[in-house]
């Protein structure tokens, strides 16, 4: 039992140094991103009804098709493994209108992974966030259902309503914010939360999965931005407490922008990249056509990615510039 | 406010799980002397010495069985009395078989060893001879040889000698044992070396998991003037010469440079004692104390080994391995070298022996990189590693001499982290290599 090297019970393993590994991989980090965005699956059921889950469904099960179907066409090793279709579907399903149409929704789903992830050459080479690229494109193939929002606490089919952006935009309302804090507005599945999203979020920062940096630089660009706006005219713009609960801000600032895979891998860069969303949802929400600009921004963004870990190199230990 | 005092560190860096709780309350046994040692020629840096001894021969312990052969070299020592039997080539520790001596050891009890020296009389140039003739190396993993660091060369001022009492290696045990056990011989071997360099300045930079040890050598550093005890913060790799002297002193080691360029020397805590044993007690470096520890071994230990001792009956000695043991590593499991043949014998320079199960080791399978960042984040060094171990691997040298790849202290760090579960710092060793080796025939064409 002694000489492992003559014993051939023993797997002796060569692998060079280092020969211990933290406790994170990929695939375990996947599923975390899962796990955090059960809060807003919660606060979509209870806002908007059970029915959500079926569309949230209908989205995660395209996408996990959709993925398997092009690994066999071609011959690829199936990794459905890895949670990240499955997070593209949760993360698509959720920023959708409550009761979208299941078949769009499947439409939507097929997109975010074939064009989104798949024809780049699957996780890790995609540029833009492929949930937001199947937003994108639902939003211009089929712009009237995206744009119908059911109000929050009513029953499914019934009552259509503005969300407090297009109140905003059309008709200068502002809403309630507590009410925009806990997601009692319409909106997106499950984006109107932004409780539901900070327990999430923050879970995912505490967990060091995702990088702090991303969130923080978009909310201290909107409190920035949107505060500009607002001191110069609070009768006329919102407040940045309003811009931050609003909309798809926060579950874009924590769960889209974070994406490690479309993200600089530089701190400047993510930086630059927070930032340069936040200005933009701004310009956006303030002087844009559109009520809403997250999926836009952060869309924009994710082009400049290879551009920012370039010209944003860390500090090399030791230099004198 | 002593809580907002930030405790002294570097940027970057990451913290495994330290796994000291194995051995670290155990006291240093001695190993009985082997049947029969193997002594490489090389266990340093530099050229390999040269043996003086016959096939044959009757050597006793502490007689010189090899000289050094130029500066970057330095004596051999016999560990056990006996007879030679064999000079031939022998499995290594640190990868391809060397030449080296073996002793078939016939248990007397005669020694060889130095006169004993006074501290309070003794020059300079007689430390540095005693050290190069007690052939003593680096206790840090390089095994440079330690009378070269404490040369003074006369374009760079050294006004500064930081022992290095870090051991950020998870597992490893042995300095920390040092600093309790031998606290008198750390800190009077931290003297001599100022004292070998003409320095008014020392410290022991040590981390915060290690309270008893600090404790021990806040006590007896009162009997020294002008050394302290720095309180690191725990965090690996902070006992790296360049992470070490940023957070004990703040100076930054230009990239490409050494820390005489800023004006240190920094010594590992065996050096200190190794140091001590040869001046005021007269012993040649033949002897080397390590942790033996992982689950994979029976009764993990702390203890003081012959140079020469196979890796087979060291872990022997300690029980045997378990049934689940997947990797044998000599070294720290940062750095350390995995082993495939346990015939190879312990070196001046071993600081522990580790036996990894399955569940430490903890491999995945590889994955794309996913371009988190945070390879970039805990570089300590500020390098893209996942950029310059693609270049490696495209085998693109240009780009990746660009990116300053040899720069790279390959600490393991950033494939540590990967959550792909890249090599990274695999590959960048790899391209290294490769880009000083075409550096190399560009100076020479």
């Amino acid at each position: 039992m002694l000489n492992i090297s003559e014993n051939p019970n023993y797997k002796l393993e060569l692998a060079s140094s280092p020969h211990i590994h933290s406790r994170w991989n990929t695939k375990q980090a996947m599923w975390m991103v899962v796990l955090a965005l059960f809060p807003s699956l919660i606060s979509a059921v209870v806002f908007f009804g059970i029915s959500q889950l079926l569309v949230v469904s209908v989205s995660v099960a395209f996408c996990v098709l959709t993925e398997i179907i092009i690994k066999v066409v071609r011959k690829r090793k199936i990794s459905i493994g890895d949670g990240s279709g499955v997070i593209t579907g949760l993360l698509l399903g959720l920023i959708l209108p409550p009761n979208f149409s299941l078949p769009f929704t499947a439409i939507g789903s097929v997109v975010a992974i074939a064009i989104g992830k798949e024809v780049f050459g699957g996780i890790g080479f995609n540029i833009f966030n492929p949930a937001l690229v199947g937003r994108a494109f639902l939003q211009a193939a089929f712009p009237v259902p995206m744009t119908t929002w059911s109000k929050a606490n009513y029953s499914a089919d019934a009552v259509s309503s503005a969300t407090p952006l297009s109140a905003f935009k059309f008709d200068s309302i502002f809403a309630e914010s507590s009410n925009l804090f806990f997601g009692n507005v319409s909106g997106s599945i499950g984006e109107t939360s932004a409780f539901a999203v900070l327990i999430g979020g923050l879970f995912l920062i505490a967990a060091g999965i995702v990088n702090w940096r991303v969130p923080a630089a978009m909310i201290l660009g909107a409190v920035i931005f949107g505060g500009i706006f607002w001191i110069i005219n609070p009768v006329k713009y919102p407040d940045p407490v309003f811009h931050l609960f609003a909309g798809g801000f926060l579950f874009g600032a924590f769960f889209m922008a974070t994406d490690w895979v479309t993200s600089p891998l530089t701190q400047k860069g993510m930086w630059i990249f927070g930032l340069g969303i936040a200005l933009m949802v701004i310009f956006v929400r303030i002087f844009g056509g559109l009520p809403e600009g997250v999926m836009y921004a952060i869309l924009f963004m994710n082009a400049f990615g290879a551009l920012m870990n370039k010209y944003t190199p860390p500090k090399l230990f030791g230099e004198v510039k | 406010m002593k809580l907002l005092t930030k405790i002294k560190s570097f940027k970057g860096g990451v913290h495994p799980k330290e796994s000291k709780e194995l051995t670290e309350h155990l006291g240093f046994e001695i190993m009985p002397t082997p049947q029969m040692v193997i002594i490489p020629l090389s266990q340093h840096i530099g050229k390999p010495s040269i043996a003086v001894i016959k096939k044959k021969d009757e050597v006793k312990t502490g007689q010189i069985i090899a000289e050094a052969d130029g500066f970057v070299s330095v004596p051999i020592h016999a560990s056990v009395s006996g007879i030679v039997t064999e000079i031939h080539r022998e499995p290594n520790v640190a990868g391809s078989p060397i030449e080296a001596i073996v002793i078939k050891s016939n248990e007397q009890k005669e020694t060889i060893s130095f006169t004993q020296m006074n501290p309070s009389i003794i020059t300079p140039d007689q430390i540095r001879e005693r050290v190069k003739e007690a052939g003593i190396v680096g206790q840090g993993g390089a095994a440079f040889p330690t009378f070269i660091k404490l040369t003074p060369q006369a374009e760079k001022k050294i006004d500064y000698v930081i022992l290095n009492g870090c051991e950020c290696e998870p597992y490893l045990t042995r300095d920390y044992r040092l600093m309790i056990d031998q606290t008198e011989e750390v800190l009077g071997g931290l003297k001599l070396m100022m004292k070998a360099l003409c320095v008014e300045k020392g410290a022991i930079g040590v981390e915060d998991n290690k309270p008893e040890a600090i404790l021990m050598l806040k006590e007896y550093v009162k009997k020294y003037p002008g050394i302290s005890v720095e309180v690191l913060k725990t965090k690996y790799p902070q006992g790296a010469e360049k992470m070490l002297i940023k957070a004990v002193n703040g100076k930054e080691v230009p990239p490409g440079k050494l820390p005489l360029d800023v004006g240190v020397v920094v010594q590992n805590i065996g050096t200190a004692v190794a140091i001590y044993d040869a001046v005021i007690k007269g012993e040649p470096q033949i002897t080397a104390a390590l942790t033996v520890s992982g689950r994979g071994i029976m009764n993990p230990k702390n203890l003081i080994v012959k140079v020469g001792t196979p890796l087979s009956e060291v872990l022997e000695y300690c029980g045997g391995v378990t049934n689940d043991a997947v990797k044998v590593v000599v070294g720290g499991p940062m750095m350390g070298v995995a082993q495939y043949d346990f015939s190879a014998p312990i070196m001046k320079a071993t600081s522990g022996i580790l036996v990894l199960t399955e569940s430490e080791v903890n491999s995945h399978p590889e994955t794309p990189c996913l371009k988190c960042g945070k390879c970039i984040e805990v570089c300590p060094l500020g390098l893209v590693p996942t950029k310059i171990a693609r270049y490696s691997q495209l085998e693109k040298y240009e780009e990746a001499e660009n990116s300053n790849i040899t720069v790279c202290m390959e600490c393991g760090t950033c494939t540590f982290t990967c959550p792909g579960n890249i090599p990274l710092v695999q590959w960048i060793r790899l391209g290294k290599k490769r880009v000083l080796k075409l550096q190399k025939e560009k100076l020479t064409a």
